[in-house]
């Protein structure tokens, strides 16, 4: 399939790619990974008239830990992620998002900026950086703006980003000790999208009582939802087996799946229960309560 | 019609050139311009690996990245894997472990596996399986494809590593 034609700009700074963006308005689309934004220009689902190719733009793909936040580049791609010491050690979470993104080649070339600036309920990091409380920063030609995730997703394949706007970094609160979280998705093969997934990011104090907690759900609605009935109902609690099933419920409850090729509305809505539970006693496990 | 713009891409050790439209998709480049049609166009939708090509190190689908991105890059596409005439150890392992039946996956396969041995010596059965995860093989069940990989690595241990071609 030949996508239609359009001119490729490649900036070398971030300045100038904003500057392309301004020139040419809602004819232009940022360039990542491209693992989203080129099947949709080969289906025509997509028109860019201008290619901006961000990729070339030099010290933006990093994973590091810096004034209370762990801070991942504009640029960093699901690789990266993956095989990342501080990811490995510190944010399974995270890890477990990424390793079940596609398959080792999109995950060569796909950013995680890019997985959230598309703005598709279909993605997976969306429901970890709810879970996690990131913030976005969007660079535009008014400076830097630091969004928080909550307030991110608009509707489906619309975020907060101006069309001159481009994501330069992620930021995630560095978890205190006693936290712990983790990702947990149905797919139907390896490299699918996901029938339904659920992050849980939990911080556990002494007795065993949430302090905090974190739950997104993945392609159960048109923008992936934060689950804030089911966070409520353990936030003060001690996480066990009843507060566990009845936070899995009202995640279930808060969920507007719709059936699809990849099973109707009411097994989602089970399975997003089912996973709830499961992320949660995982999410609790690796807090070391 | 968009301009026409310079790329410059070395394919297999080779530079090539040319003026191309920007919607051009790298794996039209590699298959048209030096003519190298061992790289295959299986689905045209970033799902089977068919495509897969080496680029500065790493697996990409060719079908879904255009060429225009690839300037001033190298890539290594199945074609350089023989040298001096003689077949890449993964090559030489999907032949005795029949790790092929009708082919048209195994460019891509042979790829992937490159990678995956470039990086990893000796891989167990599961990384091999999670290596190739981004292949689709309509023929084989995978089966004699690991065998083909495990066949490779043993060989690579014994010291064919000499033979491996150093481009990249
Ligand atoms: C076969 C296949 C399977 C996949 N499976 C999954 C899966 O299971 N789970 C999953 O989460 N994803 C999946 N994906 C999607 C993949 O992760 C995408 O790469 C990701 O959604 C987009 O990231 P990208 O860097 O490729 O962005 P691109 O495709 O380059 O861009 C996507 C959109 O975001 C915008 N954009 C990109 N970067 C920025 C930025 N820095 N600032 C502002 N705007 C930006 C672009 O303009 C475009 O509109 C799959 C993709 C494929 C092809
Ligand atoms: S042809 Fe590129 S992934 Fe199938
Ligand atoms: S050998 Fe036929 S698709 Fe793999």
């Amino acid at each position: 399939m030949i996508p239609p034609a359009f001119e490729y700009l490649r900036p070398q700074t971030i300045p100038e790619a904003i500057a392309f963006l301004q020139q040419y308005g809602d004819e232009a689309k940022i360039l990542s990974g491209g693992q989203s934004l080129i099947p949709m220009m080969k289906f025509r689902l997509a028109r860019p008239g201008y290619l901006i190719d961000i990729n070339r733009i030099p010290g933006l793909s990093y994973i590091k830990e810096e004034d209370g936040y762990l801070k991942i580049g504009g640029l960093t791609r699901e690789a990266d992620l993956e095989n990342s010491s501080l990811i490995h050690s510190k944010y399974p979470i995270i890890l477990d998002t990424a390793r079940v993104i596609a398959d080792p080649q999109v995950r060569n070339m796909a950013t995680l900026a890019g997985n959230l600036a598309h703005g598709d309920p279909a993605n997976d990091h969306p429901a970890t950086m709810l879970a996690l409380g990131a913030r976005v920063v969007a660079v535009g030609p008014q400076g830097e703006r630091v969004l928080p995730i909550e307030s991110f997703f608009v509707t489906l394949f619309t975020t907060e980003l101006q069309h001159d706007e481009i994501v330069s970094e992620i930021r995630i609160p560095v978890p205190p000790p006693g936290s712990g979280g983790a990702y947990l998705k149905l797919e139907r093969k390896v490299g699918d999208f996901a029938t339904a997934g659920v992050a849980a990011q939990v911080i556990v104090g002494s007795g065993g009582i949430c302090q905090q907690v974190g739950i997104g759900l993945t392609n159960v609605g048109a923008t992936p939802i934060k689950a804030r009935k089911a966070e409520e109902s353990l936030c003060g609690k001690k996480l066990d087996e009843t507060t566990i099933a009845q936070a899995a419920q009202l995640a279930a409850d808060e969920a507007e799946p719709s059936s699809d090729l990849r099973g109707p509305a009411e097994y989602k809505r089970g399975l997003v229960k089912e996973l709830t539970l499961r992320a949660l006693a995982r999410a609790y496990e690796r807090a070391g309560k | 019609m968009a301009k026409k713009q310079l790329v410059q891409i070395k394919v297999n050790g080779r530079n090539r050139e040319a003026m191309v439209e920007p919607r051009l998709l790298l794996v039209h480049f590699i298959r048209g311009i030096p003519g190298l049609t061992g790289t295959h166009v299986g689905c045209d939708t970033t799902h089977c690996g068919a495509c897969t090509v080496l680029l500065d190190g790493k697996t990409v689908k060719s079908c879904t990245m255009f060429a225009v991105q690839a300037d001033g890059c190298e890539l290594l596409t199945v074609e350089g894997l023989m040298q001096n005439g003689k077949l890449h150890p993964l090559q030489e392992g999907f032949k005795e472990e029949h790790g092929l039946q009708c082919g048209f996956c195994t460019p891509g396969m042979l790829i992937s596996s490159y990678a995956l041995l470039s990086k990893n010596e000796n891989p167990s059965e599961e990384e091999i399986r999670w290596g190739i995860s981004g292949n689709l093989c309509r023929c084989t069940g995978y089966q004699n494809i690991v065998k083909a990989v495990q066949y490779a690595a043993g060989k690579m241990e014994q010291g064919g590593k000499d033979d491996l071609p150093n481009i990249a």
